[in-house]
């Protein structure tokens, strides 16, 4: 073939790959790069009440978000939040996708059962929380069944002290979201070869327990890894169940949300209630390397876990 | 004889372990419906039975009205439903049409720098979409599309992530089919068009629904950029009963069931697909 042939032949080939992957280039230059350059430009500049960066500040919107006591607390709260999350949802999501899987029969009812939070959305959940489940009246369900057992009626989310409202979060979010990553944890069971499970009978591995340490599992660690993954950085994010359960009228940051915000209702208040968006997008920044490290500590840690038991 | 009680008293020991197994799963069931069952107890009630001291387990008489009072003309929560629909639906079906096609180029088409566009892609999923979000707003802010649907649908239309499933499932692709094609003489587009589409199916319609639920679920990005009422979805209006200061219970529950029927209904109906695409897009990280 000519050189001219050749190259003929590798501009179609460059139009063709274009036709098929430039709207997705377009979009994602437009909708995703973008917003990083223009929120790192920001981030260096004052831009109050306007989105275009008007003056050259330095680290002037660092160094004062990282000073606001307000903004460190959010970012404590979030992470003790992570905390109880990440392994809640682990523990509780393989536990139903065992339990599922160990049932002779109803195995796709209790699967469809569990499941099916899946497609409820944060708010409607915040409201059945709130209102109904715990309702700080007597005649909130909680303090119904706590009635039953001769306990006061406690207020669920409006107190600092107990914080019961850690409670009140933890439960809608794994409600929401265990039966999810239980479906992930049974699809990763079921590539676990049954002969593996055989093998070990022989050697006298007998009970459910000693099958779970030494087969289950080990065999399940790339899907634990992916889920903490998610699921860690989805707790960084949390932001629907704060806002509509500690919330109030007005929305912002008042009421019970001072108890506990997380960091994106704090940005979203600074940013759009205070139209502060040059420390807004600062405060973005923080949270992504917040959560970059923490993902790989966890990382880190589930990695560890490997070398000890290989 | 000794043997024979052995083997009964394991067979005991299976029934006692199946009573309790199926106990646990049953105790599990009651609590992950409950909220459901919430939803629907108070939409049918009045506030008096809600709040009333003694707990009604049931309404006797259902009370419709809650529910017929949201079913007229000019009730926001119905527009915000239509509101919700157009945005989930036109959001699912341009990002699922967006994704395909860049996943089949950047898996088919052998372009030089194929990889190197496909990890540049990529790269951007390390960033988490949520903290981006006050640029992101000066970028919708910026194209005059604050308070507009449009400006609801785009930033969640260019998904790599489902580009990225695609670009998996198309690598799978059996190429004696692509092959066929071409030799029927379809070029490219033809190809993917015509044999590669219609053979994908399963992905696509895992990755759809999905994509519909989360779009129909989505709180954050409405809130930001759908304050006007006229915006609406139905998750930002049902926040905005939630938090107002003359909260009507029953209504508010109502809307609830309302919202969360099309969903539950799809979801029903597709679940093994929707099942398929959590566990995709469980290798999301």
């Amino acid at each position: 073939m000519t050189e001219t042939g050749q190259r003929v032949r590798r501009r179609r080939t460059a139009r063709t790959f274009w036709s098929f992957v430039a709207p997705m280039a377009l979009g994602v230059t437009i909708f995703v790069l973008t917003p990083i350059v223009w929120g790192l430009t920001l981030s260096f500049s004052s831009a109050q009440t306007t989105i275009r960066p008007t003056r050259f500040v330095g680290l002037a919107n660092y160094l004062q978000i990282l000073s606001d006591p307000a903004f460190r607390h959010s970012l404590v709260l979030v992470v003790v939040f992570a905390l109880l999350i990440v392994p809640g949802t682990l523990a509780l999501s393989l536990c139903l996708a065992l339990l599922v899987n160990a049932t002779p029969w109803g195995k796709g009812i209790f699967r469809t059962i569990f499941f099916i939070p899946t497609a409820c959305s944060y708010v409607v959940a915040s409201a059945v929380w709130r209102m109904s489940l715990f309702n700080g009246l007597p005649t909130g369900l909680a303090n119904r069944v706590a009635g039953w057992f001769g306990q006061d009626p406690v207020a669920w989310i409006g107190q600092l002290d107990p914080p019961l409202y850690w409670f009140v979060l933890v439960t809608v979010r794994l409600w929401l979201q265990v039966g999810f990553y239980m479906i992930i944890f049974t699809a990763g069971l079921q590539e676990i070869p049954q002969e593996l499970y055989e093998a070990a009978r022989i050697d006298r591995v007998r009970n459910v327990f000693q099958e779970l340490r030494y087969i289950t599992l080990p065999l399940l660690r790339n899907t634990t890894i992916s889920v903490a993954v998610v699921c860690l950085i989805g707790a960084f994010q949390a932001f629907d169940e704060f806002y509509n359960i500690l919330g109030s009228a007005g929305g912002g940051a008042q009421g019970n949300l001072s108890l506990a915000m997380p960091p994106l209702v704090y940005l979203y208040s600074i940013a759009f209630r205070g139209q502060n968006y040059g420390l807004g997008s600062a405060g973005g920044f923080v949270l992504t390397i917040v959560i970059v490290v923490f993902t790989l500590v966890q990382g880190k840690l589930l990695g560890l876990n490997r070398g000890q038991n290989n | 004889m000794a043997r024979t009680t052995d083997a009964h008293r394991r067979r005991a020991g299976r029934v006692g372990r199946r009573v309790a197994l199926y106990a646990v799963l049953i105790g599990l069931s009651l609590l992950f419906l409950l909220p459901y069952y919430i939803i629907l107890r108070n939409a049918l009630s009045t506030r008096a039975q809600i709040t009333g001291f003694q707990w009604v387990w049931f309404p006797s008489h259902p009370d419709w009205s809650n529910l017929a009072d949201l079913l007229h003309a000019s009730s926001p929560v119905l527009r915000a439903m239509l509101n919700s629909a157009v945005i989930a639906t036109v959001q699912t079906v341009a990002q699922l049409a967006v994704a395909a096609t860049a996943g089949y180029g950047l898996a088919r088409i052998g372009y030089r720098h194929a990889n190197k566009v496909f990890l540049l892609l990529l790269g951007t999923l390390m960033v988490p979409s949520a903290v981006t979000f006050v640029p992101t707003f000066a970028v919708v802010a910026a194209l005059g599309w604050i308070n507009t649907l449009l400006g609801i649908i785009m930033p969640g239309v260019f998904s790599v992530f489902t580009m990225f499933i695609f670009r998996q499932a198309f690598l799978d692709f059996p190429r004696d089919l692509e092959e066929a094609g071409r030799l029927d003489g379809l070029g490219p587009w033809g190809v993917f068009l015509r044999v590669v589409l219609p053979n994908s199916v399963g992905v696509t319609v895992a990755l759809g629904t999905i994509s519909f639920i989360w779009s129909w679920n989505g709180f954050l990005w409405p809130l930001v950029v759908g304050q006007d009422e006229s915006t609406w979805t139905i998750q930002v209006a049902l926040s905005t009963f939630l938090n107002s200061y003359n909260l009507n219970l029953p209504g508010l529950f109502a809307a609830s069931l309302l919202s969360v029927l099309p969903v539950m209904l799809l979801f029903l109906v597709l679940q093994r697909h929707i099942a398929q695409g959590v566990k995709m897009s469980g290798l999301k990280g």
